[in-house]
């Protein structure tokens, strides 16, 4: 039962921060139909920019726990310089040419960033677990639980459900979902597409960032984060449906169970039980979970 | 805007077998008046082309599969074992091994995988590649993350020149590029293979016409596979090593960045793409060993930017001057 309470805990905690950059990632495709494999760099940006700005936030012998402040800061930081940079002077030459083409810009600027993170940091890991330990344990049912984990949980769940209600409940969201449907017609209507390609755009940025940001004071920052974070995110996106909101959160899900059983059960299996997964799921629904099939054209 | 049909020219038989003979000589010569360094990286280049003249045969038939890592590896630790457990030194039959394991490897997934299209297809072809990259990573008796070494291959029974040794396996890379590459050409433009590019058009339409789309994509896919599996031999006969990265999702990208620079425009642009691929990391990582990545990826951009149909649109473009 213990075994069973812990992989659920640790599944539930890996997929919340992989759920906040899998919804950054899904929510660009599902506006801007652009496959970005530069967001698991953002991630890395916003992990490396979190770490240096809480180190010197703490050195100026403020409580740890204040860390998560200037974690989110940092990530607020890094999508205004960030994004827009990316989105107006590079994505936006590209408007409309072949999908797979935009897929090649973004691997292009992913690799760029890479050096430019190596610039920046260096290549030496950056540790600031102080804010990790800031918030204690949690004694539940027997068991001790990171109170940093739970909160990281519950950003995650305020992300999402922001989120949706933003695109669901709101004029902005509406107007939002006008564009993806159709922005020729959203134009053809006074809606300034660009503005909100910028805008969407900015958000999957912050998304991926504040997933760095948060999970920097559980891990070592170094080189080489984007390239796991990306491929996952990836994967919970296709799990779960691309555009899909609750498609990234199940798929989220899902891939942190499977991770969490992996380690605890069979620790051979870590490296590859997501993909086992992932798989399996789209040999039963072709398309992930909450994707609709679609027709093929005539 | 989308890319414009990949329609090859019609070349006759003794044409293109007569360019494969001119083309072999000229890799021949180009070895002997090479510098060595420059041998080592040709026959790398070459051996990943032909992964990414097998990617460039599925994206004619509309899929791009991210995961020929699967194959790749595959071939490489099929010839790699041999070598080191069963004496099997022969450079051509360590190809032929190598390419008939990539195949049989891919050949269960292949009809499953032709149901899919678009990143679909990329993910599942890609979770292929990964399930192999955790088991190579997890197997000591393979080497486990290390991998292992091989050593110089043999080529009918004789042994490498000892002033150069770099040629051997040259010529035998020299030899498979241009056999492969012409197969794939005529290929390209038989029936079966024009088919493929109706299916990436319109494959309702080609049912309707009486052919089977989910034959004509796992045909095309285990194709691709062979030629991995002769790339992945050959890469590891280069290098001289195999470890699981041979199956991890970077290496499968880059066979098919090299494809969407080159375009589709041509069979030789994939192995140039793949050459000047090679060209610009080799000296990126030799003059700028901080910033090699950044020097690579201004590349890929300045290429996509300026070039959009790949670096085969300049052949592309020659054609169409002299044409006109």
């Amino acid at each position: 039962m213990n075994l069973l309470l812990t992989i659920l805990f640790d599944g539930i905690t890996y997929a919340s921060w992989l759920f906040v950059v899998a919804l950054g990632l899904t929510l660009v495709f599902g506006v801007l139909k652009i496959l970005n494999i530069a967001h698991g760099s953002f991630y890395a940006v916003g992990a490396y920019a979190g770490a240096s700005l809480v180190g010197w936030v703490l050195s100026m012998k403020v409580s740890p726990a204040l860390g998560v402040v200037a974690l989110v800061m940092a990530a607020v930081g890094v999508a205004a310089l960030v994004a827009p940079l990316t989105e107006r002077g590079l994505l936006r030459m590209f408007y409309g040419r072949d999908e797979v083409l935009l897929v090649l810009v973004t691997y292009a600027l992913f690799l760029m960033l890479e050096d430019v993170m190596k610039m920046i940091w260096g290549v030496n890991p950056y540790y600031v677990s102080d804010t990790y330990q800031a918030f204690g344990n949690i004694e539940l049912g027997g068991l001790s639980y990171v109170g940093y984990d739970i909160l990281l949980i519950g950003v995650a769940v305020v992300c999402g459900l922001i989120t949706w209600w933003v695109l669901n409940h709101t004029r902005k969201g509406k107007i939002v979902t006008a564009v993806i449907h159709s922005p020729e017609v959203a134009s053809s209507m006074g809606v300034k597409v660009s503005r909100i390609y910028t805008g969407a755009f900015t958000a999957g940025v912050f998304l991926a960032a504040v997933g760095g940001a948060l999970t920097a004071p559980m891990i070592s920052v170094q080189p080489g984060l984007s390239v796991g974070v990306i491929i996952t995110s990836f994967a919970v996106v296709i799990i779960g449906g691309l555009g899909s909101i609750e498609g990234a959160a199940i798929g989220a899900l899902v891939v942190g169970l499977a991770r969490a059983a992996s380690v605890h059960i069979w620790p051979p299996a870590e490296l590859f039980s997501i993909y086992v997964v992932m798989a399996t799921i789209l040999v039963f629904k072709p398309e992930g979970l909450f994707q609709r099939t679609q027709a093929r054209k005539i | 805007m989308t890319m414009p049909t990949p329609y090859f020219p019609p070349l006759s038989a003794a044409r293109l077998l007569s360019t494969a003979v001119l083309g072999f000589v000229l890799l021949m010569v180009f070895g002997y008046l090479a510098p060595k360094w420059m041998i080592s990286l040709a026959t790398l280049a070459l051996a990943n082309g032909l992964v990414s003249l097998g990617i460039l045969i599925m994206m004619r038939s509309g899929v791009v599969p991210f995961g020929q890592g699967l194959v790749f590896a595959a071939g490489g630790y099929a010839a790699a074992l041999a070598f080191k457990y069963f004496g099997v030194r022969d450079a051509l039959l360590l190809c032929m091994l190598g390419g008939m394991t990539g195949l049989l490897v891919a050949a269960p997934f292949a009809p499953l995988l032709a149901r899919y299209r678009g990143i679909f297809f990329a993910m599942l072809s890609l979770s292929l590649s990964m399930v192999l990259y955790g088991i190579l990573m997890k197997t000591d008796a393979l080497g486990g993350s290390d991998g292992f070494n091989v050593s110089r291959p043999t080529l009918l029974g004789m042994t490498a020149p000892e002033q150069r040794p770099e040629m051997l396996l040259w010529g035998v890379t020299a030899f498979f590029t241009c056999v492969l590459a012409t197969l794939v050409r005529l290929y390209c433009n038989s029936s079966r293979g024009l088919l493929s590019l109706s299916v990436r058009e319109n494959e309702l339409r080609v049912e309707y016409l009486g052919s089977s789309v989910v034959n004509i994509v796992a045909w095309n896919y285990v194709m691709a596979a062979f030629l991995g599996g002769v790339g992945g031999v050959l890469s590891v006969l280069a290098l001289g090593h195999i470890e699981p990265n041979f199956a991890y999702w970077t290496t499968s990208g880059e066979f098919v960045f090299v494809a969407i620079l080159a375009g589709q425009h041509s069979v030789l642009a994939v192995l140039a793409s793949s050459f000047v691929l090679e060209l610009v990391r080799s000296f990126s990582s030799a003059y700028f060993p901080n910033t090699w990545q950044f020097a690579l990826g201004l590349f890929l951009l300045l290429v996509i930017r300026f070039l959009p149909e790949g670096l085969g649109s300049l052949m592309h473009w020659r054609q169409k001057s002299a044409r006109n």
